[in-house]
C-alpha cells in the first residue's frame, strides 16, 4: 500500500517508542495463519475447478490471501511495539484509517457504478452498444450496475460513516485492531468477486442477491465481523445512552444479516464449481426473494442512510435533532412495518391473495413512519434554514430528505393493487427506484462524504464549496430528467399495454410499446450522464481536499495517527 | 414511569436493543412466509407439470446466466389485456420446480411464460443471433455466441442430483440417463429418443438449432423456451376447484 501512504496512513515516526519488547498479537499471528491456509486451499480449488470463472475466483482469492498475510506481517514490522492506545491524555484516540479507505472506495465504486448505469441506459436506447459480446451485454451489466451502486458505493458509505459515527457518539476507539481493516478490505473483496462474477456469467439470478454461494459465504464472515466491531465499540462507550443513529445502524447490520441468510441458502453442484441451486423453489422462492429485496431497500438503503441523516444533518446544521421521541417512534415503527412490505412486488402474481393484501396494507402504513422520519430530519433545520443559502453541503443533505419524502409517498401509492396493475413491469418502477436511489441515497451519501472527508483527514474544510454547488445543480438536473422520463415512459407503456380499439382488440403490439420508449430512454441516459458528471466533480473536489486542503489547527489528540 | 423512561432500557443496553430489533423484524417475515410452506391452497392441483429435461435445464441455466429475467417476466397476471396478449394467467404450480424462480420484475421485452410453441425454432435461432433481423425496433442484445458454444452433457446429472436434494422430484432413471437424454432431445435420429420421451411427458425432440453434432447452447436455450407454458392443458384444468 506504499502508494497510498499519506492518504490512508500516517507515518508513525512522531510517536515516542516505548521500550517494551515487540511481539505479534494473537490476532495478528492467528489471522496471518488462517490466510496462509486459505491461500493454500484456494490454490487447490483453483486447480480442481470445474469452470473457468471459479478457477479465476479461486486463483484471485489465493493471491488476495497471500496479500493479506503480507499486509499483516508488514504492518507488524512497521508498527511500534505497543498497539495504538484507546485514549491519549484522557481523550479517545479515534481510528480513522478504515474510514478513510472506505470513503475512498465509496467514491471509486460510485463513479464505476454510475458509469455502468449510463452504459446500460445507452444500451436500451441504442442496442448496438451491446456489441454482441456476452461479457458486456445488458443482462450481465445490469446486476453489475445495481450491485456497484447499492452494495459497493452505498455499502462503503455505510461502513465509513458507521465506523465514524459509532466512535464519535460513543467517545470510544473502534473495537479491534485488525478487525476493522478486515471488514473494509473483506467487504470490498466481496464486491470484486461479485462484480467480476457477473461479467463472467456467475449469478443466481435473485435480484440484488445475485452473487453465488462462495461469495455469499465470504460476505457472511465479513458481515458478522462488522457486527462485532460495531457492537464492540458500543459496548466500550463512555456515554450512558446509545445515540439514535447507532440504533439505525444496528438495525441495518442485524437485519441485513437475517435477510442475507434467509434469501441465500443454496446447494452448490460441486464445491469446485460456481453453480448452485437455491433451496427455495417457485412461489416460496419468490416470496423469500422479495422479502429480501424490499428490505434491502428498507434496511440497507433506508435504515442505514437514516442513521446518516440522524448524525450528519444535526452536526452540519449545528442544531439538535428536532424530536427525540419522534425518533423513537420512527425507529420501531419503521423496522416493524418495513419487513411486511415485500409482497407488493408480487401483486397479481401467483402469490396467494392474502399475502398480497397484507403486503399492500403494511406498505400503505409504512408511509407514516417514513414521513415521521422525514419531518424529524427536516425540522432539525429549525432556526438554521438560512444555512441552506450559504452551505451547499447542507442543502444536499436537506434535499436528500425531501427526495426521501417524495419516494416514500410514491412507494406506498404504487403498492396499491390497482395502481400497481398499471405500474408493475414498467419503467415507472425504475423511475421510483431512482428518485430514491439518486435523490435520497445518492445525495445523503454525497453530503455525508463532503462532511466526512475533511473530518477524517483533518482538513479545515472542503477544497471548494463552489464545486459542491456545481455538483448539486448538475446532479439535481440529472435526477429531474431521469425520473420524469421514466414516469412518462412507464405510465405510457402501462397504458399502451392495456389500450383497446373500439372493436375490442388490443390496440398495440408489444414492439410498438418498445418503440415508443426510445425518446425517453435517450433522455434518461442524458440524466444519468449529468449525475455521473456531478460525481466526477465531487471526486476531484475530495481529492484536492485531501491533497492540498489546509490542515485543521491541531489539537493534541488529533495529531495521533490512526494506524 | 412513563413510556419514554421505560424505553431507556433499549437506549442503555445494546444487547437488549439487538434482541428487540430481532423480535420486531421477525414477526412480519414469519407471518407472511411460513404459511406458504404448509397452506395446501398455495399451489394449485394441476396435471402435467414435470421437472425440466436435461437439455431444458441446461437452457434454463443459460437463461439465468445471461440475465434474461431482467427484461422478460414469466408471470402472466389475471388482467384482461395480459390474458389476451399472452394466454392463461400463470399458476403457482407451473413454477413449483423452479430453483430459482424466474417470474421477473420488468417487461422491457414481452412476457415469456407461454412463449413455448409460439414461434418456430428457426425464428428463435435468427432472433437470438440478431434480434433486429426479425424485429427491427427491438432493443434486445444479440446472442450469436450461443450457436458456437457446446453444452456439456457430462455434468448435467450432477445438476439434477443437486436439484433433487432441494426438492425437485427427478427419478433415479432420469438422473442415470441424463447425459444420453440431453443428446437425444436435440437429435431426432438418436436411438434413445423413445426412451427419453417416456421419461419426460410432452418433451419435444427436435434439432433446435438446425446443426448436427453435440447440442449447443442455442439448442438448450431454444428447447427451454419452446417448453415454457406448454405443460398444463388448460382445457382440462379445473379453474373452480383451484379458486383461492
Amino acid at each position: 500500500m506504499w502508494f497510498l501512504d499519506g492518504v490512508f496512513f500516517q507515518r508513525e515516526s512522531a510517536m515516542p517508542q516505548p521500550s517494551i519488547s515487540k511481539t505479534m498479537t494473537t490476532s495478528e499471528s492467528g489471522l496471518a495463519f488462517i490466510f496462509a491456509v486459505a491461500a493454500f486451499l484456494c490454490l487447490i480449488a483453483s486447480a480442481k475447478a470445474l469452470d473457468a470463472p471459479f478457477a479465476f475466483h479461486a486463483g484471485l482469492s489465493a493471491a488476495a490471501s497471500l496479500a493479506a498475510v503480507f499486509f499483516i506481517i508488514n504492518r507488524y514490522y512497521d508498527r511500534p511495539a505497543a498497539l495504538p492506545p484507546a485514549e491519549i491524555n484522557g481523550r479517545p484516540n479515534y481510528n480513522m484509517g478504515p474510514i478513510k479507505f472506505s470513503s475512498f472506495m465509496a467514491m471509486f465504486w460510485g463513479i464505476a457504478g454510475f458509469l455502468v448505469g449510463l452504459i446500460i441506459a445507452s444500451q436500451l436506447a441504442w442496442p448496438a452498444l451491446n456489441f454482441d459480446l456476452q461479457w458486456i451485454q445488458f443482462g450481465r451489466l445490469r446486476p453489475l450496475h445495481t450491485s456497484a451502486v447499492i452494495f459497493a458505493f452505498g455499502g462503503n458509505v455505510l461502513i465509513a460513516t458507521s465506523f465514524y459515527v459509532v466512535q464519535k457518539s460513543c467517545r470510544a476507539r473502534l473495537a479491534g485492531d485488525l478487525a476493522p481493516w478486515f471488514v473494509v478490505l473483506g467487504y470490498n473483496y466481496f464486491i470484486l468477486i461479485a462484480g467480476t462474477g457477473y461479467l463472467l456469467g456467475v449469478t443466481q439470478s435473485k435480484e440484488y442477491a445475485e452473487p453465488e454461494w462462495y461469495a455469499d459465504l465470504w460476505l457472511t464472515i465479513v458481515w458478522v465481523t462488522y457486527l462485532l466491531v460495531f457492537l464492540g465499540t458500543i459496548l466500550k462507550r463512555k456515554e450512558p445512552h446509545i445515540f439514535v443513529a447507532n440504533w439505525f445502524y444496528l438495525a441495518f447490520i442485524v437485519t441485513i444479516a437475517v435477510l442475507h441468510l434467509g434469501n441465500n441458502p443454496a446447494l452448490p453442484v460441486s464445491i469446485f464449481g460456481s453453480k448452485s441451486y437455491i433451496a427455495w423453489g417457485g412461489i416460496q422462492d419468490a416470496m423469500f426473494q422479495w422479502w429480501y429485496g424490499h428490505n434491502a431497500v428498507g434496511f440497507f438503503l433506508t435504515a442505514g442512510f437514516l442513521a446518516i441523516m440522524y448524525y450528519f444533518i444535526p452536526k452540519r446544521a449545528e442544531r439538535p435533532i428536532y424530536s427525540y421521541r419522534l425518533s423513537i417512534i420512527h425507529f420501531w415503527a419503521l423496522i416493524f412495518l418495513y419487513i411486511w412490505a415485500g409482497p407488493h412486488h408480487l401483486h397479481y402474481t401467483a402469490l396467494p391473495d392474502w399475502t398480497q393484501t397484507l403486503g399492500m396494507t403494511f406498505s400503505i402504513m409504512l408511509w407514516m413512519p417514513s414521513w415521521g422520519g422525514m419531518i424529524n430530519g427536516l425540522m432539525t433545520l429549525s432556526g438554521a434554514w438560512d444555512k441552506l443559502r450559504t452551505d451547499p453541503v447542507l442543502r444536499m443533505l436537506v434535499v436528500s430528505v425531501a427526495f426521501y419524502g417524495m419516494s416514500t409517498f410514491e412507494g406506498p401509492m404504487m403498492s396499491i393493487k390497482v395502481v400497481n396493475s398499471l405500474s408493475h413491469y414498467t419503467d415507472w418502477t425504475i423511475g421510483h427506484v431512482h428518485s430514491g436511489a439518486l435523490g435520497w441515497v445518492g445525495f445523503v451519501s454525497f453530503g455525508a462524504l463532503y462532511c466526512l472527508v475533511p473530518w477524517a483527514w483533518n482538513r479545515k474544510g472542503l477544497y471548494s464549496l463552489k464545486l459542491v454547488n456545481w455538483h448539486f445543480w448538475i446532479a439535481t438536473l440529472g435526477i429531474v430528467l431521469y425520473i420524469s422520463a421514466m414516469w412518462v415512459s412507464g405510465i405510457l407503456q402501462g397504458l399502451m399495454w392495456r389500450a383497446y380499439t373500439s372493436l375490442g382488440f388490443l390496440e398495440y403490439s408489444f414492439i410498438e410499446t418498445v418503440e415508443a420508449m426510445h425518446p425517453f430512454y435517450v433522455i434518461r441516459a442524458a440524466g444519468g450522464a449529468l449525475f455521473l458528471i456531478g460525481a466526477l466533480i465531487m471526486a476531484y473536489n475530495l481529492w484536492m481536499t485531501v491533497r492540498v486542503g489546509e490542515q485543521e489547527v491541531q489539537m493534541p489528540v488529533a495529531l495521533q495517527p490512526a494506524e | 414511569m412513563s413510556f419514554w423512561t421505560r424505553h431507556q432500557v433499549f437506549e442503555k443496553n445494546s444487547i437488549i436493543l439487538i434482541v428487540g430489533i430481532l423480535l420486531v423484524i421477525a414477526i412480519g417475515g414469519l407471518a407472511e412466509i411460513t404459511p406458504l410452506f404448509y397452506l395446501k391452497s398455495t399451489i394449485e392441483v394441476v396435471d402435467g407439470v414435470r421437472p425440466y429435461t436435461p437439455l431444458e435445464l441446461a437452457g434454463r441455466n443459460i437463461y439465468v446466466r445471461e440475465g434474461c429475467y431482467l427484461c422478460h417476466s414469466q408471470m402472466i397476471r389475471p388482467l384482461r389485456d395480459e390474458v389476451e396478449r399472452y394466454g392463461h394467467f400463470s399458476l403457482a404450480a407451473e413454477s413449483m420446480f423452479d430453483h430459482p424462480f424466474q417470474w421477473g420484475s420488468k417487461r422491457t421485452g414481452p412476457d415469456l411464460a407461454r412463449v413455448g410453441a409460439k414461434y418456430s425454432d428457426d425464428w428463435h435461432v435468427t432472433h437470438m443471433t440478431n434480434p433486429r433481423a426479425i424485429v427491427p425496433q427491438s432493443v434486445m442484445p444479440g446472442y450469436p455466441f450461443l450457436s458456437s458454444t457446446e453444452v456439456d452433457p457430462s455434468t448435467i446429472a450432477d445438476h439434477m442430483r443437486t436439484l433433487r436434494t432441494v426438492g425437485v422430484p427427478y427419478s433415479d432413471d432420469q438422473v442415470a440417463n441424463a447425459a444420453a437424454d440431453m443428446k437425444a432431445q436435440a437429435d431426432p435420429d438418436n436411438a434413445g429418443t423413445d426412451a427419453f420421451t417416456k421419461r419426460y411427458a410432452k418433451a419435444v425432440v427436435r434439432n433446435f438449432d438446425g446443426k448436427a453434432g453435440t447440442p449447443t447452447e442455442m439448442d438448450a436455450l431454444i428447447a427451454y423456451l419452446q417448453m415454457l407454458g406448454t405443460l398444463v392443458d388448460f382445457k382440462l384444468y379445473n379453474e373452480k376447484a383451484n379458486l383461492r
